[in-house]
């Protein structure tokens, strides 16, 4: 029989906890690391942060 | 002329002085009593426990940036204070004792108009047998929380990646030392940076990694956790930090006193009551924290430590710190202007300050053990209260006693937290998150005790990027470079 691995999901047979947990799949992470994705929100998350420290002070 | 002593030159300590100096002018003294020479970017510490940093990296001299701001610098560690001063002066003062080399351990009092306790915390080693003892760090395990530990904390690490590239396996033990700490985020930040530089050294699969932490569910991070908006969907931190570590194969344990260390061994207390131990070549493992242990002595001699400071040492503020049952905590309970009620030219800011109860729901074992993180105070809200607190002292110079006080309470005050998950300019990630307010108030947010708009987070390289420019940028600020009034704390 021929096996299918999924790297990124090798990890929910760890253990219990982790077999009850959401793990990102390889989509997600390369979005993580996308430079043009990333640069997206980098300025979204910057504004964001900007708001509550204006909020804040 | 009036004189204001700020006991303290971290965060909120060095916000309080710069901006008093700024704002009173040559007319008025500002003095700052800090036992430590160099000023210290904490959260890069964790790049230097990975060795991804230099100590001088993330440090700087204090003398020549105090001077620049005509500020008096006093290298010295607060022993008590007077505050009605002694029966041969009314004026109020604070006994020190210098730590400068060729001065240490003479004693001066140095009298104030206005004192501004922003001491931080006393890293209480000595709380765990094995984690340490009165004179600070043990053998057993290592420390990211000053530029020194953090070094020592990567040297260990390196050995213990030696090892691994010889064929050995290396079992990870970070987290909490205690069942009373807080900065979670610490931790969490330091183990997926070893995790990150373990896959970069190809040594990964040589280590077994685990997170041992006092938080009732993992993402807590002594906040109670947090609830954002993804996807459609209000979830909580607990789902996005059980996923961070499972994708990263990190074993955890939660709920968890540590109680005792020894060479190699952590033993331990959960909230079912169980007892256990956990092998480890290398932990890390956060102390909790205590106040300073200043006293405080009235105009007889009579110590009045207890009406100024609360037990576990932090200064008593303008909080209720009347007892009350969880279901009972409110926003109102924490303090707005963090003035001592007895002595109204006294304030504290930052770690410094009592908080009225701890920010996550209060748990403890079935054996009476409280197992709970208590309250974050460090970074953007040290800052902001520090702001806060000279903008106070300065109106109440220039203005008398009826000058309105400024008010940051951390019930209506957001955070900004970067918690760096690996450094890389390309291949670095970080879970970048905003918390409005850090204090939960439900009467306002029912529901998740915070507004959503404004709480978020999320893992990526952009986190990495915001951190690693704001490493930079507060570090700029803190040297009063130019124009550094217009970076926001």
């Amino acid at each position: 029989m021929e096996k299918k691995v999924v790297h990124e999901e090798l990890n929910f047979q760890r253990d219990d906890k982790m077999n009850l947990t959401m793990i990102p799949g390889k989509f997600a992470r390369s979005m993580r690391t996308c430079l043009i994705w990333q640069f997206i929100r980098f300025v979204i998350i910057n504004i964001k942060m900007i708001i509550v420290v204006g909020k804040s002070h | 002329m009036a004189r204001v002593v700020v006991l303290g030159g971290g965060v909120a300590g060095h916000t309080t002085a710069t901006f008093a100096a700024k704002w009173l002018g040559s007319q008025h003294e500002v003095v700052v009593v800090t036992p430590n020479s160099k000023w210290n970017w904490i959260p890069s510490n964790i790049w230097v426990g990975v060795g991804q940093m230099t100590k001088d990296e993330v440090t700087f001299d204090l003398a020549p940036v105090y001077q620049k701001a005509g500020i008096e610098f006093k290298q010295a560690k607060a022993v008590s204070i007077n505050p009605e001063g002694n029966e041969s002066s009314n004026k109020p003062f604070v006994t020190i004792e210098y730590t400068i080399a060729g001065k240490a351990g003479q004693t001066e009092n140095v009298e104030y108009d206005y004192l501004v306790n922003a001491t931080g915390p006393k890293l209480n080693f000595a709380a765990t047998p094995g984690l340490g003892d009165a004179n600070g760090l043990g053998e057993f395990t290592v420390s990211v929380c000053t530029a020194d530990h953090a070094v020592h904390a990567n040297d260990e690490l390196q050995k213990s990646i030696e090892k691994m590239k010889k064929g050995q396996r290396q079992k990870f033990l970070i987290g909490t030392g205690h069942g009373m700490c807080t900065c979670q985020g610490a931790a969490f930040e330091y183990i997926f940076n070893i995790e990150h530089e373990l896959r970069k050294a190809g040594v990964r699969d040589m280590a077994d990694m685990k997170w041992i932490s006092n938080e009732a569910f993992l993402g807590d991070f002594g906040m109670g956790g947090l609830h954002m908006k993804v996807g459609g969907y209000v979830v909580s931190s607990k789902l996005f930090a059980e996923s961070l570590f499972s994708e990263r194969g990190v074993d955890w344990l939660i709920g968890a006193h540590v109680n005792k260390v020894e060479a190699g061994k952590a033993h331990y207390e959960l909230l079912d009551g169980s007892m256990g131990e956990e092998d480890f070549d290398f932990s890390m493992l956060i102390p909790p924290f205590a106040g300073v242990g200043l006293k405080a002595y009235n105009k007889t001699g009579e110590d009045i430590t207890a009406t100024v400071f609360a037990p576990n040492g932090f200064m008593k503020v303008d909080a209720d710190y009347t007892p009350k049952p969880y279901a009972e905590w409110k926003a109102s309970d924490w303090p707005r202007t963090y003035q001592n009620p007895s002595y109204k030219n006294m304030f504290a800011a930052g770690i410094a300050f009592a908080p009225p109860h701890i920010i996550s729901k209060p748990m403890s074992s079935v054996n009476g053990t409280p197992i709970n993180p208590t309250p974050p105070r460090t970074g953007m809200p040290s800052g902001i209260i520090g702001k806060a607190v000279a903008h106070s002292v300065c109106d109440l110079i220039k203005n008398g006693d009826k000058a309105h006080l400024h008010e940051a309470s951390m019930a209506e005050m957001g955070a900004a937290c970067v918690a760096s998950a690996g450094k890389g300019v390309f291949s670095g990630t970080a879970a970048a998150m905003t918390v409005y307010p850090v204090v939960p108030d439900f009467e306002k947010y029912p529901g998740t005790g915070r507004d959503t708009d404004y709480t978020f987070g999320e893992i990526g390289l952009a986190g990495h990027w915001i951190k690693h420019i704001l490493h930079y940028l507060f570090i700029y600020k803190a040297k009063l470079n130019p124009g550094w009034t217009l970076i926001p704390e």
